[in-house]
């Protein structure tokens, strides 16, 4: 039976898996044992003081632009597939009428 | 799911992360963490998506394993590929907070370690029903049944054992400021999730409706 997803699609898929399992591996360089107990609550405060604002701003961006790069990226990657299938799909049912037909 | 509830759907989830930036903006800093903490509202709702998708691709392939009913399994691999999309967000947006917070980017406590265990899982569970062959769906939704049940062990790591994450108690104790911004983003990434889910699932429809036209094709 013909397999629907082309090449690019099994290349990304496993060049997304060996760039996971690197980061799960090159983590394990930086890991130390928790020292602190865990935090039981957020209090709030009205203002934060001035050398604390630079530092955590790239990494907040980061963040945030990562879950908008990664939340586009598979909405991106579902459409691709689908118009794949679709396309074939279409090719197909052609080709099956075709049989019909004649 | 019609074609009434997607766009509906779509344009929640588009008015919830439009907003979003607006409301965590407006949300104070926390004394401890300060504007890192921030993070927080896009790393819970992402790791509730990933929750819901398990708990999706857990009953799913309940139905599947005693019903072999074939919109099940298209719904159960859909839940888990939308698992370990959440749970990359999740997973990039912890260590960016806990190096600023917790001095290092990953610590082997119970908590972290076992949610990168659980996002293995759903990765293994991709693997084998990309190219286990004959009979990998039953095994897989085997799988997928026991990454549901890590999901309740994994929620409650932090008041089990010692751990630096914070613990689950932060959440239902917020006050209303940190509550608002949290509790949006959260429907944000819930509709963000139904969304994605009804798209995906109709990627497995088209590809077993085009098994079923190669079939077809075979026979005649």
């Amino acid at each position: 039976m013909k397999r629907s997803g082309c090449r690019f699609d099994v290349g990304l898929r496993l060049m997304l898996l060996t760039l996971f399992v690197s980061l799960v591996l090159v983590q394990t360089t930086f890991a130390v044992q928790p020292l602190e107990t865990a935090q039981d609550e957020f209090v709030p405060m009205d203002e934060i003081p001035a050398e604390e604002q630079l530092p955590a701003a790239p990494l907040l961006v980061s963040a945030y632009a990562a879950v908008w790069a990664i939340a586009i990226g598979y909405l991106w990657t579902i459409g691709r597939r689908l118009g794949a299938l679709e396309r074939e799909i279409l090719d197909v049912s052609r080709r099956v009428a075709d049989r019909e037909g004649s | 799911m019609n074609r009434i509830t997607f766009p509906i759907l779509v344009a929640a989830a588009l008015l919830v992360f439009v907003t979003a930036p607006f409301v965590i903006v407006w949300a104070p800093y926390e004394s401890t963490m300060g504007l890192v903490q921030k993070i927080f509202y896009f790393h819970f709702p992402s790791w509730m998506a990933m929750f819901l998708s398990i708990f999706i691709l857990g009953i799913a392939s309940v139905i599947y394993l005693f019903r072999r009913t074939p919109r099940a399994d298209g719904v159960a691999v859909s839940a888990a590929e939308l698992a370990v999309v959440f749970g990359l967000m999740g997973l990039i947006t912890g260590p960016l907070w806990g190096v600023k917070a917790w001095g290092v980017w990953w610590q082997w406590d119970a908590r972290l370690t076992m949610a990168v265990i659980l996002e293995l899982i759903l990765v293994a569970y991709l693997l084998l029903r990309r190219y286990g062959g004959p009979g990998s769906d039953r095994l897989a939704a085997g799988l997928g049944i026991f990454g549901m049940a890590n999901v309740p062990f994994l929620y409650v790591s932090t008041e089990l054992w010692r751990t630096v994450h914070p613990r689950t108690s932060v959440v239902p104790t917020l006050p209303i400021d940190f509550g608002v911004p949290l509790w949006w983003s959260f429907a944000g990434f819930m509709v963000l999730c139904l969304a994605l889910l009804f798209v995906r699932s109709r990627l497995e429809e088209q590809r077993m409706r085009l098994e079923r036209l190669y079939l077809t094709l075979e026979e005649e």
